[in-house]
Formats: C-alpha cells, structure tokens, sequence
C-alpha cells in the first residue's frame, strides 16, 4: 500500500528529467552567445590593435592605418565631465535618501530615480541637445558629459542609499553620544564605513555609461581630428565604432572590432583600477 | 537618612542634602548644554542637510525637465498632426507630413519577437540557477549571465552585423521559410538584416535583466514551500511548477515586463541590424524601423523645425510607453519581493 503511494510513474519521472534537460538546454543557448561575442571582440580585434591605432586619428577612406586616438581621448574627456557632475549628485541624493528620507518625500525621489533609470538612453540625449546644444549653438563634449551624467545619477543615488543603509544605526548613535554633529557623522563615519559600497555602485554606473552611444549621437556627435576644447564636436570610442561598423569598408570594419577590445578594455581596466585603489590605495581602510 | 530611603541614581549622589544638591547638578547640566550644541555647530548641520534635500530634489527636478523638455519641443508637429500622428504611415520629410505608425509597430513588432525568444531562456535559466544547479556553479553562472549586460549595445550590433545576420541569411532564414513559410511571416527574400534579425538581438540584450530578476524572485519564496511539495511525493519539477513558479508568478512577469521596456528603448544594436526602412510588412524577413532609431538615424539630420519636432514627438511617445511600462513592473516585482504572503497554493 505504502509502496505504491510513493511510487513516482514513469512517465512522471520521464517529464521530470526531459525538463532538467530542458533547463540545461537554455543555459548552454544563453551562454553560447556569451561565448561567441568574446571570441570574436578578441580574435577580430587583437589582429587590429596596433601602435598607430592607439596614437593616431582617422584616414580618410581608401587610406589605410590610421587609429582612434582622439575617440579614445574624447571618450575619456566626456566621462571625466559626467563623473563630476553625476557622481557628486549622485552620492548627495544616497545619502538624502538614506539619512533624510525615510518619509513620503523620499519615497517621491526613490520612485523618481527608478522611472529615470528606465529612461531610454537616446531620449535623454535628445534633453541633452534641447538643454545644451540648442543653447550653445553647436554639438559638444559638454553635452554629452550631460547626458551621460544624468544616465549615472540614479543609478548612484540608489545603490548609494543601499549601502547607507547597511551600516548599523548604532554606530551613528555613538557618534551622537560622542558630540559629533550630524553633518561630521554622515560624512566621517557612515559614509566612510560604507566607501567600498558606495564605490562599487558609482563604477557600476560609470561602467554602464561608458559604452553607451545613443545620448551621443547628437550631443558630443563625434569627430574625425583632435579636439581639446570642451565645447566642440568630440570623438568617442563608441560613436566611432557605430559609423565605422555601418560603413561599406573592410578596413574601418577592422578598426571598429580593434575599437571595441579597446572600449570594453578600457572600462574593465578603469573599474578594476578604482577598485584597487579601494583596497590598498590612499581610500584603503574605509 | 532619606537618601536610604530613595534610592537615587548614581550622578546624583554628593554628599550634601539631596533637595538643592539635584537642582543645582540639573543646573549645571543645561547650562553644559549650549556649550557643547550651540548656534555655531547648528548652521554647518542644517547647510547639509540642505544641500543633501537640494540633491534629491534635483533627482524629482531631473524628471521635471526632461518632460518639459520633450513636450516643450515637440509642440509644432503636436498641433499640426494632433492623434493622427500616431495613426499615420507616411515619414515624408521633403513634404514634411510626418506619421509615427511604421516606428511603433517597428518597436512593438521586434519588442514582442525579442520576449517570445528571451522569456523561456531567461526563465529556464534562472530556474536551473535557483533550482537544480549544484551550489559551487550557482555563483560562476549568475556571474556569466550578468556579464552579458555589462557589454555595450553598439558591441552587440557590431557583433549582430558581422557574426549573427550572416548566420540568418545562410542557415536560419531558408530554413524558417521552408518549414514555416506558410504562416505569412517567414517569406521574401533573406536578407539577414531585418526585423527577425533585431528581435534576436535584442533577445540576447535582454535574457539577462529578466534573468536575474527572476531569479531574485525565485529566491524569496519560502524554503517550506518547496519541502510541502516535495513532502506530497512530487517530482523536483514538479515541486518546481506547483512550488516554486505558482508562488513566483507576478514576480516573474514583472520582470519580463521589465525586459520589456528595455527592449523598447534599446537603440544601437536594433538600428544597426533592423534595416531601417519605415514599412509595414507582415514577414519577419522584411526590413523596418523603430522608435528609437529613427531617432538615433535621422536627428542630427533634421533640417525643418517640424522635422525636429516630429522626431521629439517620437521621443516623447517613447518616453512615456516606457515608463508606463518599468512602474509596472516595478510594481509586480515589489509585489513578490517586499515579503507578501505567498498565494495559497494545493
């Protein structure tokens, strides 16, 4: 009697481990392109990464060499301009939410903050050109630091607040009872102890708006000579693999693939080398 | 005496008479007061707290002008077309009569292929993650997964036009057409680039946000549940349908939600392989346009005001499907997630 109870049919079990297989199925048809991008950013793109390619600009079509120097330069200049004005405001809102806004208003910026996070990247750059571009008369490296920054405050602000709220709330009490005012504790003690967090969210933003193109398309719009002034048209690494990868040519096709190692290259290194600084640089014990 | 009698905490315990003795330390007391708190440390405090309020409402004034701006702007074509707008077919910009209707059924069309292909692989993913994988592999695959969306949307369109749309020209496409052919969505000519092409690339983009969320919800259902099924004699699957995905439910079409709005939003890698051409044509094979790319195509090309205004128009449209679409979402996924009684279940 028992025995037949638990007795699981065969056809049960069949279904059982064909869905076990099924499973197995969508991991290997989720990892195989994984696999497949890797491959081929490092076979197509490390036969084209070359001297010239790092240190020298564009050719004109039909020419051959040349590199992406200056979009790699520019792509620098314009995250530098979204980091200083994203990341600040992006750890100022963390700690309004965390420190200031356990109530109904800092339920307002929390929701906020997560409708901007699903904003399209190319609809912010078209703010972008409505708010900078328009105003100054012609594209630039400014605009796109804009809309990048924008894309990075919410982003930062979330996980940030995250991270505050990890740390205990007794450990701000003792620095109440101690007479330290409340700007001192927020900046000295729970900020610092949560730094590695608070770290962590800001490259994770930094990571995302790295490689991003759309909110640059019409903002720092790209350019093919260098460009030292924050408000002309500025090369980036991912505008200029985008037009280099429509284009009809073999030799700009190359590049681009070499444009991307160095793009995902570059984010890589810049999150691994805030990340050691984190750990053994001048933040080390925070 | 009568301090035998009162037992008195210890800062009061000199030994004079207690009446004047505690007035006098309570005294004392608020006058160390403002010595320590006075109006000197109050500014640099209430400055902070200031300017940390001034950042989150920056956050609120963020939102403000981007709708501002986008309604602001797209003014001139909104009172020259009004709905029609959205029902028109024709993109014109010599005669400038502007009609948004191949874009949104671009954008509709290659969103729904994207989540007809990624829902089932994201979901059996993040059910062989919570569920059968053995623990030492859970991390490295959670990892892996995640790792496909920390790469660049124009590195997959880069990817979608050399590697993948060759592939679907080759093998995919004749195959689809042969087999399934007679549905009126496989036919024509098999470019590789087209709408099939953007719903597959789009797909990959987007297994991995409805993955993890999936699997952030699969986790937060109760360990009993499952034991109570297993207890009942079900099979591992079955304890997963009836234990784990039943209790799971709203969480996971939130998150498909969720893919969803990336999916409509998602720009470069769809405007490099999707053709670009604003058609309406029932077969897969055909090229189209999206949103989003018309957008990315034609904006710095824009030469009439109107031509700028239709296409901020367009932004606009996208703007508000999309985030109509995430506060769905988000809100199916709390719904799960903030620790809500599970359904009752058999």
């Amino acid at each position: 009697m028992a025995k037949t109870v638990l007795q699981i049919s065969w056809r049960r079990r069949i279904i059982d481990h064909f869905m076990t297989g099924v499973a197995v199925l969508t991991v290997v048809l989720v990892l195989l392109p994984l696999g497949a991008i890797f491959a081929y950013l490092i076979y197509k793109g490390a036969g084209s990464i070359n001297w010239a390619f790092l240190t020298q600009t564009p050719k004109p079509v039909g020419e051959p060499g040349g590199g992406m120097a200056n979009a790699i330069v520019g792509s620098m200049v314009i995250l530098a301009i979204a980091s200083l004005m994203g990341v600040p405001l992006g750890i100022g809102a963390g700690i309004y939410l965390s420190e200031y806004g356990r109530n109904r208003y800092g339920d307002v910026v929390r929701f906020v903050s997560d409708v901007l996070n699903g904003v399209p990247s190319i609809v912010i750059g078209i703010v972008a050109y409505g708010l900078v571009v328009l105003r100054q008369g012609h594209f630039s490296a400014l605009a796109g630091g804009v809309a990048l920054a924008i894309m990075m405050v919410p982003t930062i602000a979330r996980t940030t607040e995250q991270m505050l709220l990890l740390v205990p709330q007794a450990i701000r009490e003792a620095a109440y009872g101690l007479g330290i005012p409340r700007w001192r504790t927020t900046l000295s003690i729970t900020l610092r102890t949560a730094t590695s967090g608070v770290i962590t969210g800001v490259m994770l933003a930094f990571a995302r708006v790295a490689g991003e193109t759309a909110p640059l398309l019409f903002t720092a719009f790209g350019n093919q000579y260098w460009n030292w002034k924050s408000d002309q048209p500025t090369a980036a690494l991912s505008l200029q693999i985008f037009s280099y990868a429509i284009s009809p040519f073999d030799e700009w096709h190359r590049q681009a693939w070499a444009g991307a190692l160095v793009l995902i290259i570059l984010i890589v290194a810049a999150v691994a080398a805030v990340r050691f600084a984190v750990k053994h640089g001048t933040l080390a014990g925070a | 005496m009568s301090h035998q009698a009162v037992p008195r905490p210890r800062f009061d315990a000199p030994e004079s008479d207690p009446g004047p003795a505690s007035k006098a330390t309570l005294k004392m007391d608020s006058r160390a007061i403002p010595l320590l708190q006075g109006k000197v440390s109050e500014i640099p405090d209430a400055l902070f707290g200031w300017t940390m309020r001034l950042c989150g409402l920056a956050v609120v004034s963020l939102l403000v002008l981007i709708v501002y701006e986008l309604i602001a702007r797209s003014q001139l074509s909104w009172h020259a077309f009004g709905w029609s707008f959205f029902a028109r077919s024709d993109w014109n910009p010599v005669e400038e009569q502007f009609g948004a209707l191949p874009f949104i059924y671009g954008t509709v069309v290659s969103s729904i292929l994207s989540l007809v292909i990624a829902v089932p692989l994201a979901v059996g993913v993040a059910v062989f993650i919570t569920e059968m994988c053995p623990v030492t592999l859970r991390g490295m695959l959670s990892f892996t997964t995640e790792l496909l969306a920390a790469i660049p949307s124009v590195i997959y369109g880069l990817w979608a036009i050399f590697i993948l749309v060759p592939l679907l020209r080759t093998y995919v496409q004749p195959f689809l057409a042969k087999t399934l052919g007679w549905t009126g969505l496989f036919t024509g000519p098999p470019y590789g680039i087209g709408m099939l092409a953007a719903g597959v690339i789009l797909a990959i983009m987007i297994i991995p946000i409805i993955s993890s969320i999936t699997r952030e919800v699969l986790t937060v259902v109760p360990q009993h549940q499952r034991e109570g099924v297993l207890a009942l004699g079900a099979t591992r699957w079955e304890m997963i349908r009836m234990g784990v995905l039943r209790n799971a439910r709203a969480g996971i079409v939130g998150a498909v939600i969720l893919g969803l709005g990336r999916a409509l939003g998602e720009t470069m890698a769809v405007t490099m392989v999707i053709g670009n051409r604003p058609e309406i044509a029932k077969s897969l094979f055909a090229p189209g346009y999206t949103m989003a790319s018309v957008l990315a195509n034609e904006f710095s090309e824009a030469t009439s005001n109107m031509y700028l205004s239709a296409l901020i128009e367009i932004g606009l449209a996208l703007f508000l499907v999309t985030i109509i679409v995430n506060a769905l979402a988000r809100l199916m996924v709390w719904s799960v997630t903030r620790g809500l009684p599970a359904r009752n279940i058999a």
